[in-house]
């Protein structure tokens, strides 16, 4: 049994909060540049010339990306040969949170209660997500999540009947409705399957994959490329100004359902798309 | 067409702005967001006297990251504007000649907006760290409790927008 303290994990979780908000991720880069070059009118050029001035700035590391700074999506794989010693772990990952919110200049984005809305003052709690694996180690991953898009996120209980056709134009109309508010270019996260909870958990887990990976299954990688180009010909563009960019990618990931469902969670992301892991 | 918009921001200088263009603007403004716009909405409703003056000014939808020492404030991009479609007409109906914020908003904002000859501003959502770069200054005026959500006065320099919707009912995201 390897043992593990917890502080660890705290310097971990606020290392990541705060260098995901500077850095954006290659993956993320690399499609916006592909992206921008196929745009033909000044306005989306515009757009996405503003995108990579804003992300050389913000790598100075003075400016982070975006003012949201999100709320904290952390997610741990933990072996099940690790001993978690020195304190309580839910603990340990929001210290990590506070201390990146107040080390990283990064915005108090929680509120207690969604009613009575006091700030909490440091972006705590963070959203935790914790699933047991074989092996020693510790993965853990930062996702700092912004609210413009993930308040475009819908979920949909289809029944089997709607198939292939039913579930991407479900997917589509989302991101439809979304129209230019979540900050497009966007990178759809979806999740297919289990019941309603494990649907809309896999549509955010899918935000966590790399741009340009697609599904391991050829069924659904085929479906992300046939959604891309759907999403893509609503000529919603960068900013909602019109254009060819309306999302950078589309995720999927399915899991076993119940015979009488078909659950399909989609959950927007904007261009920031940040997330950060390290295995410990 | 690029234009440059200065201070004071009386609306005769809105009329010849068309959705598409793009503007630098410079001069005071005004952030506020959900919490700000909720409690001048009650103040107005309650016939109380408002902490800041709405005619003519330009209310820009954010709420920035902490100021690092020796910068006036931090990131400061656009929130998304639609949450606060339902407060903003009565801010139209006091003189307020624009909002800056991002994406589509409902079509009562948007009439309200043409009737009173007042402009919606759309800035880059996710181009905070670019958008700082302007913000020369940044001072909280009213609800300071409510964090970063409080009414700051921000004079900006060159501040670049696009004209989302105009004095003649054009519209960015419809085009």
């Amino acid at each position: 049994m390897r043992e593990l303290h917890v502080e660890e994990i705290t310097k971990a979780v606020a290392e990541m909060y705060v260098h995901a908000n500077y850095f954006l991720g290659e993956d993320v880069k690399k499609r916006i540049s592909e992206c921008a070059r196929c745009e033909t009118s000044q306005l989306a050029r515009d757009v996405f010339a503003s995108v990579e001035e804003n992300m050389r700035i913000a790598a100075e590391g003075v400016f982070p990306i975006c003012q949201d700074t999100g709320m904290a999506c952390v997610f741990l794989e933990i072996g099940q040969d690790v001993h978690l010693a020195g304190g309580n772990l839910h603990d340990a990952i929001n210290e990590g949170v506070r201390r990146g919110c107040a080390e990283g200049y990064l915005r108090q984005t929680i509120v207690e209660d969604p009613f009575r809305r006091k700030n909490t003052g440091d972006s705590t709690p963070a959203d935790i997500n914790i699933d047991i694996v074989p092996g020693d180690k510790v993965k853990i991953i930062v996702a700092p999540k912004g609210f413009g898009s993930e308040n475009m996120s819908q979920i949909k209980m289809l029944t089997p009947g709607a198939g292939v056709k039913g579930a991407e134009d479900f997917i589509v109309k989302v991101c439809e409705e979304a129209s230019g508010r979540p900050c497009p270019p966007i990178v759809v996260g979806v999740g297919i399957g289990g019941n309603f909870n494990k649907a809309a958990l896999m549509a955010k887990k899918a935000l966590l994959r790399p741009l340009g990976q697609h599904n391991e299954d050829s069924f659904y990688a085929e479906m992300e490329d046939r959604l891309l180009e759907r999403i893509n010909g609503l000529g919603i563009g960068p900013q909602g100004f019109g254009g060819s960019t309306t999302a950078l990618g589309v995720n999927v990931i399915a899991a076993p359902t119940h015979i009488a469902g078909l659950p399909v969670a989609v959950n927007i992301n904007c261009h920031v798309s940040r997330h950060e892991e390290t295995i410990i | 067409m690029k234009y440059e918009l200065k201070e004071p921001f009386t609306k005769d200088k809105l009329e010849k702005l068309r959705a598409g263009d793009t503007v630098l603007l410079t001069g005071t403004i005004y952030a506020a967001r959900d919490a700000a716009h909720k409690k001048l909405i009650e103040m107005i409703q309650a016939g109380e006297p408002l902490p800041l003056q709405i005619e003519n000014q330009m209310v820009y939808y954010m709420g920035p990251t902490p100021a690092r020492p020796g910068h006036p404030i931090g990131s400061a991009g656009p929130t998304t504007s639609y949450r606060m479609d339902s407060f903003t007409p009565a801010l139209l109906a006091l003189g307020l000649s624009g909002m800056i914020g991002k994406g589509p908003r409902n079509d009562e904002v948007k009439k309200c907006a043409k009737e009173q000859g007042a402009v919606y501003f759309a800035a880059i959502g996710g181009a905070a760290a670019l958008i700082a770069q302007s913000i020369k200054a940044s001072e909280v005026v009213a609800f300071a409790d409510m964090g970063t959500e409080a009414v700051r006065s921000l004079y900006v320099e060159d501040m670049p927008l696009v004209v989302a919707y105009d004095t003649v009912g054009g519209d960015v995201f419809g085009r």
